[in-house]
């Protein structure tokens, strides 16, 4: 919503969006090459996705500057000040998502030289689907200030959780069938969680949004698909 | 108009019922209904020329002073009406006072400015009106400063002093409620500090009004707010909720700046 009689207050805010905006694109595309890389075993690519997490971290920094500036010289009310302090929520949930995108690059690197079992990444694939959609989805929503699909983002993270429960029982499985893949298998594991926990940020953003635009918190408890009791982060998705 | 006071509220001191003001010809306020709660602090806020200050001065009748101006409806002071003819006015003015934008000191010393008021309505012996004098200038933060210089003109005084003064002078005579028009305009922060934490203080003993352009005055000193547009209000609730998620668009516009 634009059109403050104090053109550079507009312009204030635009730029923060703008950050916000560019976030997104950065940490879509690291988690894009991060799944890429783990699928390949490219350890190039996965170097590389390690170096662009600098450019979130200077955005995110650059964001919360900006904001506590506009809020010290606009003194915003209202609406306004929810996309000021949005700003500085979301910027640190996107700041979150690159560093669990370096993270599966990095166990990348790791494991690249020992790659057991590269059927045990289908179902991690299957649920890096999940989160990119979600993900694209919130930064739209974001962008567009829409309320009904932040919402939606919001339902649909139980879907990832409860895939992020089958990954586990693969992995055992794999695990025990052979134990020279424990090693490997618990990087997956560990990346399957990154992926889980990329959806948790992904569904603060959309809180974030509803707040934004509407003024009202989402309710505390986040939807759960989950029924059995082998999921690792049990209890942990809602923050 | 909109009405956001949640429930469980204080209990009303002033009551405006169905108020239509008239500046000659010209309609100033529309209808206005809106109560004002005991102990609790109200601000008007609006663009210029929205009918805040109009509002403000038909609760104590000081548009009385000026010929042509009349206000219909009702505005209840414990259920009185006090827009009736046969209100006596004085009396209705020691009972709600008023503080202006520019402070008003009288011509005549600190101790003076206090005692003058009081002698309007009580007849107090020295070392009375001397307790009553200081515990007016106390109860508007003021004593510390003066103390030593009581019979020194209230002229001399800074403006936040001065401004102060005045609410003592308001205070000394005992009221009920204490309208303030603007009171920290021509104020520097500081004083303007000291004036808003008065404010909060005084609210504990007094049902307070007060109209202000400074949003962010509003947002800190009231605890519900009116929005006031072309003689109407708009939208009138707790002031958390006027600030943060108001009801009206055209509230909305204003409080963010985008008015116009």
């Amino acid at each position: 919503m634009s059109d403050h009689i104090v053109k550079s207050y507009d312009r204030d805010l635009e730029a923060l969006g703008r950050r916000i905006a560019e976030m997104g694109g950065v940490a879509e595309k690291m988690l894009a090459e991060a799944m890429e890389a783990l699928s390949s075993f490219d350890v190039e690519l996965a170097r590389r996705v390690v170096s662009a997490d600098t450019r979130l971290d200077v955005l995110q920094r650059e964001i919360e500057e900006e904001a506590i500036l506009t809020i010290a010289r606009r003194q915003p009310l209202a609406v306004d000040l929810r996309e000021c302090i949005a700003a500085i929520r979301i910027s640190g949930d996107i700041e979150r998502i690159g560093d669990l995108a370096k993270n599966i690059a990095k166990r990348t690197i790791k494991i690249a030289s020992d790659a057991r079992v590269p059927r045990a990444i289908v179902g991690l694939k299957s649920m890096h689907e999940i989160a990119a959609t979600q993900l694209k989805d919130a930064l739209d929503a974001y962008a567009l200030r829409d309320v009904e699909r932040a919402r939606a983002v919001w339902e649909n993270d139980a879907d990832l959780d409860a895939l992020e429960d089958s990954v586990f029982r693969d992995m055992l499985t794999f695990m025990m069938e052979d134990p020279r893949n424990i090693s490997f298998c618990t990087h997956l594991l560990f990346c399957s969680k990154n992926l889980e926990r990329i959806g948790d940020h992904t569904t603060n953003i959309s809180e974030t949004i509803v707040y934004l635009v509407t003024g009202e918190a989402m309710p505390m408890d986040r939807p759960k698909l989950r029924t059995s009791g082998f999921g690792a982060g049990e209890g942990e998705a809602a923050k | 108009m909109n009405m956001t006071a949640s429930h469980n509220e204080p209990p009303t001191k002033v009551t405006v019922r169905n108020l239509d003001f008239y500046y000659g010809a010209s309609k100033a306020l529309k209808s206005i209904n809106l109560p004002l709660h005991v102990n609790k602090v109200t601000s008007f806020i609006g663009p210029s020329g929205c009918g805040k200050s109009t509002l403000l001065r038909v609760l104590n009748r000081m548009y009385d002073l000026y010929p042509g101006q009349r206000a219909e409806g009702e505005v209840l002071l414990d259920g009185q009406n006090i827009l009736d003819p046969a209100v006596d006015l004085n009396a209705l003015r020691s009972r709600v006072g008023m503080i202006f934008q520019k402070p008003t000191p009288f011509p005549m010393s600190i101790y003076e400015n206090i005692a003058f008021g009081i002698r309007l309505y009580e007849k107090l012996s020295r070392a009375d009106m001397d307790a009553r004098v200081e515990e007016a200038l106390r109860g508007a933060a003021l004593w510390d400063e003066v103390k030593d210089k009581l019979h020194t003109s209230g002229l001399g005084l800074s403006g936040g002093q001065q401004q102060r003064l005045c609410i003592a002078r308001s205070v000394a005579v005992q009221p009920e409620v204490i309208l303030f028009d603007e009171p920290c305009s021509a104020l520097d922060p500081i004083s303007t500090a000291k004036v808003e934490e008065l404010i909060e203080e005084l609210s504990e003993q007094y049902c307070i009004a007060i109209v202000t352009h400074n949003m962010q005055q509003a947002v800190r000193v009231s605890d519900y707010t009116a929005f006031m547009y072309l003689g109407e209000l708009i939208e009138y609730g707790d002031t958390d909720s006027v600030f943060t998620t108001p009801k009206e668009k055209r509230t909305l516009d204003y409080i963010t700046g985008r008015f116009g």
